[in-house]
């Protein structure tokens, strides 16, 4: 909670060390300002998120998800964010016959030279948490008994 | 047709095509079939087969115990045989090692299980002895997804409220995981401790976390034998969540895990064709 009691919400942005990373690095060496509610993790490739990260954010407190990597034929190793697409894919399936708030997980592609894609993307995602609120559903779900 | 068993299986222990045979053994009519393990051919007589048979079998053909046993032949369903398509593909079984005795089936259980209300593998189709034929199979085989579909009709906010009723329950047993013929991992993720990745304390935490990793390693692999919903003490319907990523990978893939020996798996190959319309 910020000063004036409005709720900030806890974003985290997994994020693809060759392209994602590198964007956000360029929206910050362009002084493109964005909301300071992310957190990014930086991962070698979007192959390599292991959707049980994205369940660990949540279990931690996140309010937002956000995974992201390169687009489509940009990968560093070739087809990891083909992998890793797939399996989003199936995953989505998942997560909403189990009731999660698809709204809270988002993914992108952001390059590493689209430091302005990022900025308006971490500056809507900010905004659209702060109307949905603190995800309070699997807040109850961590909460020991 | 229980004859045909006894004889077909006598004559491969008889003359030492295989070892042991993997079959179904019953204490009493009308109870739950077993697992039993014949090795000498005078004991074929205990092998049964009826419609208590609801076992998967195959989920021993990967465990070391049992090949220790040497070559095995094992009775199927047309379910079943479904996982040995996988567990090839997979590079788990050697199909050439195996003797496999497909036992045609129109339904198990009374009143038939979910699973078999939408059968459409009432023969097996690889089988190296096909035994019986299946009189009238009644199936409507479009209705895979019903369930799912009606439970979908729900709210999200009233799915995880029925998931976090339901796996209130789970006290992490993981009987689930044991009897599942494609959870053959030397170690699982679950009991991984360098890092902990799943809580492995029987809190609503750790159930989700359990149940969500379970059913996605599964993910355009499960075959839908449902033995994890039957194995399952605590009476949670694991089969929607089974349902629902075939469902997403028949959707978006077409692709039925089990069915067609000849395509590629969905997990661990891709296309830059596929389609997606969430990613930004």
């Amino acid at each position: 909670m910020s000063d004036n009691n409005e709720f900030e919400p806890k974003i985290i942005a997994y994020v693809c060390n060759w392209c994602t990373y590198l964007g956000a690095d360029l929206a910050g060496t362009n002084r493109l300002e964005y909301p300071t509610n992310v957190r990014i993790i930086r991962l070698p490739c979007t192959g390599r998120i292991d959707f049980n990260l994205i369940v660990k954010a949540f279990e931690m407190g996140a309010d937002t998800v956000l995974v992201s990597g390169c687009h489509p034929g940009d990968c560093h190793y070739t087809s990891g964010n083909y992998h890793a697409r797939r399996r989003w894919m199936l995953f989505r399936g998942l997560l909403d016959t189990m009731g999660i708030d698809m709204e809270r997980i988002h993914f992108t592609w952001i390059s590493a030279a689209e430091g302005a894609k990022f900025q308006k993307v971490i500056t809507e995602i900010t905004e659209k948490t702060k109307q949905l609120g603190p995800y309070e559903a699997y807040r109850k779900v961590c909460k020991v008994s | 047709m229980l004859n045909q068993l006894h004889e077909t299986c006598r004559k491969l222990l008889e003359d030492g095509t295989v070892q042991v045979v993997i079959g179904y053994g019953q204490s009493s009519p009308d109870t739950p079939a077993y697992p039993i393990f014949v090795t000498r051919p005078e004991d074929v007589q205990q092998l049964v087969w009826n419609n208590q048979c609801f076992g998967n079998l195959t989920t021993y053909l990967t465990r070391k115990e049992v090949r220790a046993m040497g070559k095995p032949a094992i009775v199927v369903k047309g379910c079943d045989e479904k996982t040995l398509v996988v567990l090839e593909k997979e590079s788990q079984i050697d199909r050439s090692q195996i003797v496999v005795i497909g036992m045609a089936c129109s339904a198990v259980g009374n009143p038939p299980l979910a699973k078999c209300q939408a059968c459409e593998v009432h023969m097996p189709r690889f089988a190296d002895a096909t035994i019986g034929q299946v009189e009238n199979p009644a199936s409507e085989t479009d209705g895979r997804y019903a369930d799912l579909e009606a439970f979908l009709q729900k709210t999200p906010a009233d799915r995880m409220a029925y998931w976090m009723n339901e796996l209130d329950r789970c006290v992490k047993c993981y009987a689930c995981r044991q009897v599942c013929p494609l959870c053959y991992c030397e170690t699982c993720i679950v009991d991984k401790n360098r890092p902990q990745r799943i809580d492995t304390s029987p809190t609503l935490k750790g159930n989700y976390a359990w149940h969500i990793t379970r059913a996605f390693h599964l993910a355009a692999r499960c075959v839908g034998c449902d033995e994890c919903t039957r194995a399952c003490p605590a009476g949670i319907d694991l089969r929607l969540l089974n349902l629902s990523v075939a469902k997403a990978a028949e959707t978006d893939f077409g692709f039925r895990a089990g069915m067609d020996p000849e395509v590629e798996p969905v997990v661990g190959s891709y296309s830059e064709q596929d389609k997606e319309g969430f990613i930004r």
